[in-house]
Formats: C-alpha cells, structure tokens, sequence
C-alpha cells in the first residue's frame, strides 16, 4: 500500500504511536475536504466544530489511557444515518432541514468506538439510484474521471473514500449500493448478512432489503469497521441474536483449498469485454494463491431485476407514506386543507426517481394487483434464494463481476429508467437472499476506469470473505491505486 | 398489461403525490417501461412456492409490556412544522 493511502489500521498506528493528534488529523481531513468537495460533491454536511469537538475528546480519551482501537480515527457516514444534532438529509428535499433528534445505532456505535465523524456524505435520494445523479444536493463526481458517475447509491462515500477525504466510511445497500459504487471507485464495500447491522435510525427504502457496511480501502479496515457496526440491538425487529465475532479473525489464513463458483450467469450477455478481463485475471490470481475455480448455475438470476423493482417500490411506497409535512420534513407553504397539504408537501418534497418508486409501489400493491406482482415477486424471492443454498453445497465462495461495467457519463443511463436498473443485475440477487456480498478492486478497463470483483458468502460468512479479499490484496496492489481526483 | 393514465392517477391519489398532467405523461411512458421489464415475472412457473418476505424467516421478538422509554416529545416536537400545547396542528379536517 502506498503512504497515499491512509486506512484506519495506519491512522490507528499513528495516533497510538503519538505521531499526530486526532485534532491534527481532523483538521487534516477538514482542509482536504475543503479544497475537494466543491468539485467532487461527495459532502452534504460538514461541521468543523463539531468534528473537532468529537477529536479534541478522543484525544482525552487517548491521554487517560482509555483509547481503543479506532479512537479518534476520521470517518464519514453516509446521510441516511441519523446523527442527533447533525442535519440528516437522507440526498432529499424532504429533510432538507431535519436536525435528528437521535442516533441511529451504527452512529452509536461508531461513537462509542471513538471514531470522529468528518460530515455526512452525498447519496441517491432516499438511497434509490445507482450513480448518485438523483440527490437533492447535486451530483457527486467519481475521482477518477469528474464526468463520470462514482455509482449509487452510496455515490459520496465511496468518492470520498476514493478522494481520500475519509479512510473509510458508512454505506447503505439494497441492491448493490454499496458495492457497486466501491466498484465503481476502486474501493471495497461489503455489504453484511442481512440481520447483522442494525436499522434502527436508518431511514428506511425497502426493510427487507437494506443493509448497512463498511467502505474503506482494504478487507482489514472492512473488518476492522464490522467489529464496530456488527451486534445485536433491541431496537431494531429484524436485528439477530448472535454471538460476538472478530471479523478479522481469518485474515491471513489463505485460500489453499478453497472453492469458488463462478456462476455462468454473471458472465453471460450484457458483459462488458473489459470487466470480463479484469475478472478473469482475478480468478486466475486466485487458482495461483491455491484455489480452485467450479462451474456453477444461478437459473433464476436473471429474475432477480423484475423480482427487485417490484418488491422494493412497494416496501419504499410504505416507508414513505410517513413523509405528511406533519411530524417533520417538509411541509408545502400553500394548501387548502389536509389532503392537499399532504399531497403538495410530498410531491415538492420527492424527487421524480422517489415519486416513480412510489407510484409503481401503490401500484403493485393495489386492490387486483397484490397477487399478480407482489406475491409473485415473494414467490420468485424464494427461487433465487434456493439457487445460492443450492450453489453453496458446490463452493465456498461465489465470485463474479460486480457491475456490468464501468463509470459511466453523467446522463447516459438518464433517460431509461431500466436502463439504470440493469447496472445492478449481479448485485439485486444477493439483497434479495439476505446474503453478504462484497466488491474488492480488481483492475482497470482500457480508459482507467476502476473494476470491481464481488465475493458473495453463504449466511454469516463475512470473516471468511474478508480472509479471502485479504489473500487477494496481499499478492495484489489494485486497491493501492489512486485516482488523479484524490486530495494530496 | 398497459398502463393507462388514469392509472398514473390513480396511484398518485393513493400515494397522497400531486401530479399535473405534464408530469404524469412522462410517468406513465417511464412506468410503462419498468412494468414491461416486470412482466418477465409472468412467464415463470410458481405453484407451490412460498412467498418469502425476508432472508431468515424470523419470528418477530415479543417483550415485556413495560415502559421502557423516556418521555422525549420535547426534542422530537422540536423538528414538526408546528405544533402547540405537545400538538401536532394541522389544517381543519371536519368542519
């Protein structure tokens, strides 16, 4: 790794060895993030004093001898975590003004583990999108190429991450949100099984389906992140009971022996040649570090898009049913009476993406339509499930491209909704299932632009994946690149 | 199936979204879209599947009935539009 890049395990060693205080080191990442976000857009809210008070207390920490691992290490959230104080904005007009009043419990957590919040980082309006084009506060741009989308929907963390404005931060994913844009940026991003990250204070797309995780550089800050984030919480229904894990603890184990599934699906059309490349090298690395490689078949994978644009709209077109310029958020200036405050407050407070996702949601739900799309869409749910539990009795780890592609222009996948909707098509099936998925650099296609390897886990398989990532990037330096966008 | 405008309305009415007639033409060309990729659902064989609403088939967690949280209305409220005497107001429903 190069020094250009910081990753929580080195700010750790630097802040324990006393080379820097976390005041310097906020003050450090302020600057950057001063020149930078301008240009790149990936901040929605800073708060230097805050910041700094959160630094100024870890340094505290630090000198009464109570400092762990990542205290006083910079970070970024992604602003669809409620932060109390914080203005929380979620990318949309809604909540343009909203100062939570609260905490979610990954901020919690991140917290109490001493990690100092830099902002809150530009996103996809209420997490629906797949290059950031669609939030409220402007479009972020991938560091690689500033006119090109850094992917969606956690579009600014991952280009803070790839800038170097943050060594890490948090993401959301629901069909790909994080790990396409860490493909899509040169980054790593898992998103975990699902039920193992709490959702309490995360403002709510589609609940059967979100997921938050770590976006950093390399699997051990990914880990190192999980550890904090990971646990059970009363708050949250769908939060599992399980026993503490390190998930670091199989870093460094190698991958002598183990099985990857190469689904025949993810390399079929739609593909692109350079993706196709990139993997195959990696692939070819991994028969070279000792594993081997077994043909596997996902027959229902190609269902998982349709499947997805049913299911998700109509779980959104419930959670937002709460946004009535009633309780918070925002209230339209001028109406009649109630129905009409409702139905203005929430079609100036939603973008056109929002209000699509809502409509297609009321839709499929509705009286004579419920069985014919949303049930069938459950039915389908189970289908591609049972495909991966049938492929994992075959491999340890299933492995294919991330993305479809690359970075791709600003406007370019505008005009066709589904035409975005396809940029998810190997990352949907994964949410769908519940099951952890990552993405790790991998390579470049013949314009620079950065390609994303996903590692998808049985349930519960996060440690495992991380040890294979590590394996990968201890004989490689993909994720070492630095974007001519990244701050100095 | 084909989406009708009157069905773009419809929705909205149900979604509580005011759509002018301009909006609601690009929506419906937009949706009409997004529903012919659905119907690849169709073709698929799904008698005696389960519907699966979530990954790990879980048995929602019950609790004591006990009060467990603090009275916070003061810090919520202080985010509504308006509210008064702990009230959230809003405009006259019944006459």
């Amino acid at each position: 790794m190069s020094t250009n890049t910081p990753t929580l395990k080195s700010l750790s060693a630097q802040l324990a060895a006393g080379e820097c205080s976390s005041v310097e080191l906020a003050q450090e990442y302020i600057n950057k993030i001063n020149k930078l976000n301008e240009v790149l857009g990936c901040f929605v809210t800073v708060e230097p004093e805050l910041t700094l008070a959160q630094a100024k207390a870890a340094d505290e920490q630090r000198r009464a001898g109570q400092a762990g691992v990542l205290t006083g290490v910079p970070f970024a959230h992604k602003d669809i975590f409620c932060a109390r104080g914080w203005r929380t904005t979620c990318g949309s007009r809604m909540l343009e003004n909203f100062i939570s009043p609260y905490d979610a419990h990954v901020v919690e957590r991140c917290r109490d583990a001493g990690l100092v919040m830099l902002g809150k980082t530009n996103m996809d309006e209420f997490a629906m999108g797949s290059s950031n084009e669609t939030s409220y506060f402007g479009k972020v741009r991938n560091p690689w190429d500033l006119e090109r989308v850094p992917g969606g929907s956690s579009g600014g963390s991952a280009a803070a991450v790839a800038a170097r404005l943050a060594p890490a931060a948090t993401g959301t994913d629901t069909g790909g949100s994080i790990r396409q844009p860490a493909a899509l940026t040169g980054i790593c991003g898992l998103k975990p099984t699902y039920g193992l990250v709490s959702r309490y204070g995360m403002i709510a797309f589609a609940s059967s389906l979100d997921q938050a995780g770590p976006m950093a550089h390399t699997a051990e800050d990914l880990g190192l992140l999980m550890n904090v984030m990971a646990g059970f919480d009363a708050r949250d229904s769908t939060s599992l009971e399980r026993p503490a894990e390190d998930y670091l603890r199989h870093l460094g184990e190698g991958v002598q022996g183990l099985r990857i599934g190469l689904p025949k699906e993810f390399f079929a059309e739609g593909l692109s040649a350079d993706v196709a490349r990139s993997i195959e090298a990696a692939v070819a690395e991994y028969r070279r570090l000792g594993a081997t490689v077994v043909d596997i078949s996902l027959p229902n994978m190609a269902l998982s898009v349709p499947v997805y644009y049913v299911l998700a709209p109509a779980e959104a077109s419930s959670n937002l049913s709460r946004y009535d310029g009633v309780r918070y958020g925002h209230r339209a200036a001028e109406y009649r009476d109630l129905a009409e405050m409702y139905r203005r407050s929430r079609a100036e407070g939603f973008g056109a993406e929002v209000k699509r996702r809502i409509l297609i949601g009321t839709y499929v739900l509705s009286h004579g339509y419920y069985d014919a799309y949303y049930i069938r869409a459950q039915k389908l749910r189970r289908l591609i499930a049972r495909d991966f539990v049938e492929a994992f009795r075959e491999c340890d780890v299933i492995m294919g491209p991330t993305a479809p592609g690359t970075a791709f222009r600003f406007g370019e996948k505008s005009g066709d909704p589904v035409q975005m909707y396809l940029s998810d098509i190997y990352t949907i099936a994964v949410n769908l299932a519940g099951l952890p998925g990552m993405s790790i650099p991998c390579g470049f296609d013949t314009q620079g632009l950065p390609v994303g390897l996903q590692i998808i886990g049985n349930y519960f398989d996060e440690a495992r994946m991380l040890g294979v990532a590590h394996a990968f990037q201890q004989a490689t330096d993909w994720h070492g690149r630095v974007p001519a966008g990244a701050a100095a | 199936m084909s989406l009708t405008l009157d069905d773009v309305q419809r929705a909205a009415d149900l979604a509580r979204i005011e759509i002018g007639e301009a909006e609601a033409l690009v929506t419906l060309d937009q949706l009409t879209r997004v529903f012919a990729m659905i119907e690849q659902m169709q073709a698929v064989d799904v008698s005696g599947i389960e519907p699966m609403a979530h990954a790990q088939d879980l048995v929602l967690r019950l609790r004591p009935d006990a009060v467990t949280e603090a009275d916070q209305r003061g810090a919520f409220q202080a985010v509504a539009p308006e509210t008064e005497a702990g009230l959230y107001l809003v405009p006259k429903v019944i006459e």
